[in-house]
């Protein structure tokens, strides 16, 4: 690949693979989402399959987590997202706290196993 | 940084009312989250071997983190353009519930669909939940223009992050690649926990961290499908149980 945005070749598969892909859920979203009541039943049930794929997304990186991730032993990716997820909670829901804290027990426990 | 009132003569005009969107980009911790993220997508496009443009594009186009790790590393190992687009289709699902639920929030009696479609772009998880807590706090005629702010400012401080990261990819240690990947699902936890104001949303959480392992079991390639609609309808079923009794 030469030049900045590389041949038309990767930005092709770009636009296919990726921008598509996501735009066209987005579009799907605006046909439906455009005519529904803010206060209406269905709404609660789209935010809570909402909420519950965006769950799996979470589950999925940390069962199956991409690249430098899975150097990470599986009980520390744990270890770190529950810590962080007790600090969020005893802080009464900041999510700085918790995310630091996530990161630190991550960082912490690598630099102990070397 | 506080929003001006909701009758406050700041919100007459929609270049305010974007202005003010544009600056609330920095009343959140998860910009500081997307910033880090998107150093990392940067840095994986660049060990990966795509262009510094061809990133910004993914960036500005895409505008979904998940996906574009997804994109960058599936392509990179080798697997083929259909492939890639189908493991991006299924984790992209999730944008749909969240534009169905956002733009309630944003139409007025006036709004046509084609006003909208600005603002639908920009929605993805960060802005999903920022909608939740700021729109009660903007006007609901002004709320359009708030969001295309929000948007085009946390795109702004992303494109800049994803080229900051493209430069300094050599110079990371893994270690800290690995703590950026580990930022994701943390905060996406963390502000979907935040964003929890009924039973059935703290459900559908539980629930679906719950039921993905055992729908990865199935190997059907819509696993996340599978478990989020299941949790989801679980969820929404003890809502709509308890709203009965």
């Amino acid at each position: 690949m030469s030049g900045f945005v590389g041949d038309w070749h990767a930005l092709l598969i770009l636009v296919l693979a990726g921008f598509i892909p996501n735009e066209a859920w987005r579009l799907a979203g605006l046909w439906l989402g455009g005519g529904v009541d803010e206060g209406s039943e269905l709404l609660v049930w789209v935010r809570a399959v909402a909420t519950a794929i965006l769950a799996g997304v979470i589950a999925q990186i940390l069962l199956q987590p991409p690249g430098a991730l899975a150097s990470v032993p599986d009980w520390l990716r744990y270890g770190a997202v529950a810590a962080g997820f007790c600090v969020f909670v005893a802080t009464r829901r900041s999510i700085f706290s918790g995310v630091v804290c996530g990161e630190i027990v991550l960082l912490a426990g690598k630099g102990w196993l070397g | 940084m506080a929003l001006p009132p909701l009758d406050s003569p700041q919100w007459q005009n929609s270049l305010c009312a974007f202005a003010w969107g544009m600056s609330s980009v920095a009343s959140t911790v998860l910009t500081l989250v997307l910033f880090a993220t998107y150093l990392g997508i940067g840095a994986l496009a660049h060990d990966t071997h795509f262009s510094l443009g061809w990133v910004l594009a993914s960036t500005l186009l895409v505008w979904a983190g998940p996906a574009q790790i997804i994109l960058i590393s599936t392509l990179g190992s080798g697997a083929t353009v259909v492939q890639a687009a189908v493991a991006v289709t299924v984790s992209a699902v999730r944008l749909f519930p969240m534009v169905v639920s956002v733009l309630p929030m944003l139409r007025t009696s006036q709004t046509k669909r084609r006003h909208l479609v600005f603002a639908t772009h920009f929605i993805a998880v960060t802005l999903w939940v920022e909608c939740y807590r700021l729109l009660p706090q903007v006007p609901r005629g002004r709320r359009i223009a708030f969001v295309h702010g929000l948007g085009c400012g946390l795109l702004t401080v992303c494109l800049s992050a994803t080229a900051l990261g493209y430069g300094l990819a050599a110079n990371l240690p893994q270690l800290f690649a690995a703590a950026i990947l580990l930022l994701t699902p943390l905060a996406f936890l963390l502000s979907t926990a935040r964003n929890c104001r009924q039973i059935s949303d703290i459900l559908a959480l539980v629930l679906g961290l719950a039921l993905y392992p055992l729908a990865a079991t199935l190997h059907t390639g819509v696993d996340i499908l599978i478990s989020g609609i299941s949790a989801g309808t679980i969820a929404y079923g003890v809502h709509w149980w308890r709203e009965r009794a």
